[in-house]
Order: structure tokens, then sequence, then C-alpha cells
């Protein structure tokens, strides 16, 4: 048995063959007919999930299985390849007016064009988006997705040993990557250690427990971090895993357990290489505002600066850059670029800012701390 | 009316910060003075009300600018549709009608507005100022630079503001007389009926071009990207659409052709109102050196001008009606432009200053009267400028 990625985008090939010649034909002369707007903008207008290109899906089904998360089921346009178990798709959801884009994990085995999208989001104190989606996301929604994305998947071939580590919401990945291997009959040993505050936060409890009674060989090994006689990950957590020292270890969750895990892999000496997914809990913490340390890195051009408190632009430039610039006071956009990561603050009005992927103005806003921009 | 800004500082025995409201001098009542502490007060109330507004976007305003999109699609899928019975002189005239309603929104409350930034705290794909592309021959991008960039930050600025005349008019007395203006009306008249295709070629800077002082190496790329986006229009308008009206490819490609028409005289209309009705003001590159943002508003204020009218106007003129408001804060959405001109014509009135303002007939008027009179030299005009504005550019303190 192999797992095999279930991106099926061949498959769909002898057809398009068959029409394309005619489609694209009747393509390019809607789209010139249209032009210069993209006709998606037209289609949203009378049904948001009918798209040309645009990747959208509709919530078809809103489950909350514990009190702080949800579980979304989502039916993408035609447009979607399917995901490969442990990958993420990006979903954007409209907030009073401001579209939002947050990464989600599929919790469904992995699967081809023709599947829906399980999301389990759990509603996070200082998450606008999760706490959005799990008070207000009602069947019928249609919200943005990507295409999935991501390296944190099954290798190519079996392995000898699966052990699955996850904390909190960092569930879904992995759990995506069991129920794929158990749909394939996967017959090597699967350890399952999941942490969560306590038994009333395992948002899979009961599905966990069914497929450990179908399954002689999956070991399921729940941790509740907030309940007496328990709590985070230590190695004995791993004791008796069958073939440890060959074993895929996959890991998802907050930074510290990630970190326990990956330096017992390193203490137990396995010889496999560790499988991780970093998820950001919590947004990055807002520094003094007018400190002025840290680094600025240019990513697109590979160029880094230490920051020195001035706006972005300025800093560019004295890094040898040349971005496109006009007004350098706010009013004319042609400075607009996306900022990866990082706080910034507004010159002119003071306010930070700790969004990722966002597209700000360099020429009225100053580093705080370490950022990166995508230049 | 002449409003001077001047560098220099008027009357060195007034105490910085003294009084809150403006002098109209004893000797002159056309004159106001303000002092350099009254032009920050101005620029604090200014940013004050930018903030408050600022902070209270939200769904409402993207609200309203789907609204105006989805009237705007209508109108388009509408008009197209009408040029099918273009075999029927009523029909063919609601068809152009329609569409010139629809290029007319997709260009001015949709299109200019989007591009200007106002929609980008949105974070939508295609309605922000790095993708938008609108219904019209010139390029998002040159457009962005000529008028984003150098128009809105050096508004008025003879030699430095090219929508001052355009690099063909002369707009303004100090702009020197030679023959060829004695043409002003001709050129302004040939503007108005081919106005996209100016608005076009407005980046290209032909004239510094042809004087030699722009290469063609620097303007290849401009040019290519044109033929590009006007290819695609023209293709649409003059070969596409009157093809798929099969029998009716002569009156579609007419109709297509007149609702541009009626476009191009329309936005001309409304954009020639924004800065040269009598009032508006011209500023040297030596009077805005090192301006204070304080500085930049009051030029802004003083080098613009309204145009009152229903709310249906406004939205037919993208709030361009609200020019002044629209210079003072380009990136705030335009349909925020009326009830902040409340505040900003009584923050007008509170420091003594002109809010240029009035129906379209008599801004319009104004402006093809002032296009008449600079096609002769000026000992043969008379000015008809009746306010000075002189401002204090530095400091008392540092006088």
């Amino acid at each position: 048995m192999s797992i095999r990625s279930p991106q099926t985008r061949s498959q769909s090939r002898p057809v398009a063959a068959r029409s394309g010649r005619w489609n694209r034909l009747v393509g390019s002369i809607v789209e010139a007919a249209l032009s210069p707007h993209p006709v998606d903008r037209y289609l949203e207008l009378l049904d948001p999930m009918l798209t040309w290109r645009d990747l959208r899906g509709e919530i078809v089904r809103v489950e909350h299985p514990t009190a702080r998360t949800v579980r979304l089921t989502i039916r993408p346009t035609r447009q979607w390849r399917g995901h490969r178990a442990g990958q993420f798709v990006q979903l954007s959801v409209v907030i009073d007016g401001v579209r939002h884009t947050r990464c989600f994990s599929p919790a469904n085995a992995g699967s081809g064009p023709d599947g829906t999208i399980e999301l389990t989001v759990t509603a996070n104190e200082d998450g606008l988006v999760s706490k959005h989606l799990a008070r207000h996301a009602r069947p019928g929604d249609v919200v943005g997705l990507s295409q999935a994305d991501g390296e944190f998947v099954l290798p190519e071939t079996d392995p000898a040993s699966a052990v699955f580590i996850s904390g909190g919401s960092g569930i879904t990945p992995v759990l995506s990557m069991l129920r794929t291997l158990v749909s394939q009959s996967f017959a090597g040993p699967i350890t399952f250690v999941h942490y969560a505050p306590t038994r009333h936060d395992v948002a899979y409890r009961a599905e966990l427990a069914e497929l450990e009674q179908a399954h002689p060989q999956l070991d399921l090994r729940l941790h509740f971090t907030r309940e007496a006689d328990d709590g985070h990950f230590t190695v004995d957590h791993l004791d008796g895993v069958p073939a440890l020292a060959d074993a895929d270890v996959f890991v998802c969750g907050p930074a510290p357990l990630m970190d326990a895990v990956a330096a017992a892999h390193a203490d137990l000496g396995i010889s496999r290489p560790l499988h991780r997914e970093a998820f950001t809990l919590t947004a990055p913490v807002v520094a003094d505002p007018d400190s002025a340390d840290g680094e600025v890195r240019f990513s697109r051009s590979g160029a880094t600066a230490a920051n020195d408190g001035r706006p972005l632009l300025d800093q560019a430039e004295s890094a040898g850059l040349t971005p496109e610039s006009g007004c350098r006071m706010g009013i004319c956009f042609s400075c607009t670029a996306v900022k990866k990561s990082g706080c910034t603050r507004n010159v002119l009005t003071g306010e930070t800012d700790v969004e990722s992927d966002k597209q700000i103005q360099l020429c009225i806003n100053a580093p705080v701390g370490s950022v990166e921009i995508d230049i | 009316m002449t409003l001077e800004l001047t560098r220099e500082t008027v009357g060195d025995t007034r105490p910085a910060g003294a009084p809150t409201t403006a002098d109209h001098s004893a000797d002159d009542p056309n004159t106001v003075v303000l002092s350099y502490e009254q032009v920050e007060a101005l620029g604090r109330d200014l940013d004050e009300l930018r903030a408050r507004v600022v902070a209270d976007l939200g769904q409402k305003d993207r609200d309203y600018l789907y609204s105006v999109i989805r009237a705007q699609r209508g109108f388009e899928i509408g008009g197209r549709a009408l040029m099918y019975l273009g075999f029927f002189p009523p029909a063919w005239i609601a068809a152009v009608g329609a569409l010139s309603v629809s290029k007319i929104l997709d260009n001015m409350e949709i299109g200019h507005n989007v591009m200007h930034g106002q929609y980008d705290w949105m974070r939508e794909d295609s309605y922000n100022s790095r993708e938008f592309e609108w219904d019209t021959v010139c390029p998002a991008d040159q457009w962005k630079h000529s008028h984003n960039y150098l128009h809105h930050t050096f508004t008025n600025i003879l030699g430095e503001d090219r929508d001052i005349g355009y690099g063909i008019l002369r707009m303004a007395r100090d702009q020197k007389w030679n023959p060829y203006y004695l043409g002003n009306l001709g050129y302004a008249t040939a503007l108005m009926l081919l106005f996209e295709w100016g608005v076009m070629l407005h980046d290209l800077e032909a004239e510094n071009v042809i004087a030699g002082k722009r290469k063609w190496s620097d303007v290849k790329g401009l040019l290519k990207g044109m033929w590009r986006k006007a290819g695609r229009q023209v293709l649409k308008d003059y070969v596409v659409f009157p093809a798929l009206t099969g029998p009716l490819f002569i009156p579609t490609l007419l109709g297509n052709a007149t609702a541009n028409l009626v476009r191009n005289v329309w936005t001309y209309s409304i954009i020639f109102c924004g800065h040269f009705p009598t009032g508006a003001q011209t500023f040297t590159s030596e009077e805005c050196a090192n301006e204070t943002r304080g500085q930049w508003y009051l030029r802004q204020m003083l080098g613009s001008a309204n145009i009152t009218g229903s709310p249906l106007f406004h939205i037919m003129s993208g709030n361009l009606s609200h020019q002044i408001e629209h210079h003072l804060f380009p990136d705030i959405p335009a349909c925020r432009y009326p009830e902040m001109a409340e505040e900003v014509r009584e923050i007008c009135e509170r420091h003594g200053l002109p809010y240029n303002t009035g129906p379209l007939s008599r801004q319009l008027g104004s402006t093809w009267k002032k296009i008449a009179k600079l096609s002769l030299p000026n000992f043969m005009t008379r000015d008809d400028d009746d306010l000075t504005v002189i401002v204090e550019r530095e400091p008392a303190s540092a006088a």
C-alpha cells in the first residue's frame, strides 16, 4: 500500500481536451467583452459560488463539537484541486467591511477535487476570525479559499511507525493524516498523542475513540494539561511506541510543545527527520512603539538592515533598494507593499499594526522591532 | 482675486499663536492674513476630522461601494443588451444613455476612487489601488502616477502640477502667454471631446519629449502599456460588441462611440470645475518648499473648488463635486465627502478662509470664461481675482 497525493488534476484532462478549444474561444470572447474587469466581478453579483477563475467555498454544515470550537463543512467551487493530508488552506471572511484571511488545515482525509473541506476552528480570545466563525458562521455563507498548500504531509513511502503529536487546534492536520492512513488500510502502528486543556476541549474525542476501537494498531493517548496527575509533553508520553527509533513523527501545536518534541526527537536519536507545522496562537506582542531595534528584512530582494526607526521607504532606500514611490506623505499609494510579518507604526497617526500579509504604505509606516517586507 | 501664499513673514510684531481667527487687513477687506500658528491650527482641525472618519470606516462603506458597482454593472449589461434593438431609435438612445451612465460610474465613483486607495482598507481583491483597471483607454498604473502622485502632491503648483493646462492649455495668468494660446478655446474643446485619449497620453509628457527633456527610451514602456490597454478597449467597444450584434454592427459601433463621447464631455466638465473656476489658486514651487502639513492642507483648499447639486449629481460626478474634501483627504472613501463637507466648510469659516463652491452652470461658465480670457495676453484682460490670502511661512518666534 502506498500513500499517494490526492491531487488528481490530471484526471479532468481528457474531458477538458475534448471541449477545450471551444471553451477557450468562448472564454476569450467573454473576457474580451468584459475587459478590463475580471469575469468573476460580474458573476459574483449574481451568485458568489458561480465563479470563472476564483476559488470560493460555501459553508454547508456548521457544528459546535465543544464550547470553543466550530466545525465547518465547506463545498468548494469547481476550481478546487483537492488537498493532501496535513496541508492548509487560506480562508477569508469579511468582518465589518474588511476581508481577513487566515490559514486553517482541513481535518478530513486528503481528497481530490470533488471532496468537501472540513475545518475545525477554535475560538481564540485574540482571534478575530476564529471568534467570528465560531459565532457567526451559518450554512449558506460563502468564504474565500485558496488552493491547499504546505509541506507538512505524509511521506511518499509508508512510515514504519506513525507518531502524531498535537496540541489544541493543531489536531486538524494530524487528524487528516490519521484519517488518510486509516482509509488507505495502513497496517503499521499508529500512535496519536493529543494535548488539550480538559477532556471537554477535544473536538474529535468521540471519533478518536471509535477509530481506536475499530483499528487495533491505533494507540490513542489523550493528555489534559489542566487536569490533576497529567500535564504537558514529556518524553515518557512516548513510552512503548513500536519501532520508535525509525518512526515518522508529526507534530503540530503551540511553540512550547513543538520545542519540547523537537528536543525529545533529537535525544531519542530517531532516524527519520521530524515533521513539524507551526501555528501561531496569538498575535505578536506589540513592542514599545518608540523603540528602534530588530531587523528589517526585504524578502524579495534578500536585503536586510538594522531597524533605525525611520519609515520603511527611507530604510529600503538606504539599503540600496529603489521601490516605487511618490508623494512620501501617505496620499498617493505608489509605495504600497505587502508586510509579511512584524509590527509597524503609522508615523502620522501613531497607530501600531501587527497583522501579517497586509498591504501597507512604506512612506508613512516605520517598523517597531523586526519586520519583513515583500520588496 | 489673487490668493497669494507668501514666504515672507507678515507683521513681525504678531506674537506666535495669538489670534484664532484670520485678520482681514483694515485697509483691504479682500486680504486675509493667516499666522503660522493659525495654519497649523487649521491642520490640526482637519487631522482630527480625518481621524474620526477613518475610525468609523466599515461595512456601510463597503456596502455603498458594492451598491454602486451593482448599479454600474446593471447599466452596462442593460446598455449592451439594448443595442440588440438598435434598429429602433428610442432603444438605441436608451442603450447609449445606459452605457454612458455605466462608463461614468465606472470611471468616477468607482474607478477614480478605488484607484486612489480609498477602499484599500477593505483588503478586497480587484477593488484596491494596486489591481483595479477602469473602463477607459488610460492604463491604471500610468494614471495613478500622473494623478495620485504628481497632481495630488503638487496640486496647483505651476510647473509641477501638469494638470494645470495638461501641457496644452493656458489655465493661469502666471503661465507665460505666447501666440499658440490664441487657440486655447479650440484646444480645450478638442480635449473635452477626446478626453479619455488626452488622459491616456498625459503621463507621456509629450511636450517634454518634443522639447527633448524626456528621452524616447523613457517613454517606450508607457507607450507599450497604452497600446495594450487602448487595444483592449477598442477591441471591446468597436469590434467585439458590434460583431456580437451581427447585422447591427454599425449602430452598435456608433452607440458605443457616442457613450464614450458622452462620458468624455461629462468627466472633462466635472474635472475642469475642480481647479479652474475663478477663485481657485495656483502657487509657485518657492511658496511650497518645505511646507508643513497645515500649509499643505491650506494649498489643497485654496486650489480646489466644489460644485453644488443633488445627491445623484454627486454620485455621477464621483463626488469630485466635493473637490475640496477630495484634495484634503484623497484616500478617504468619497461617499464620506458630503458629511465631511459640512465640517470643512465650518472650519473654513472659523479660520476666515474662502470655500469655493457653486452650481455646475456657474463653475463651468467661469471655467470656460477663464479659458477664453487666458487665450489673450494678460494686458488685454482684467484679473478677476478679488481676495488675497497672506500666510506666515515660518513660526513668528523664528522670524
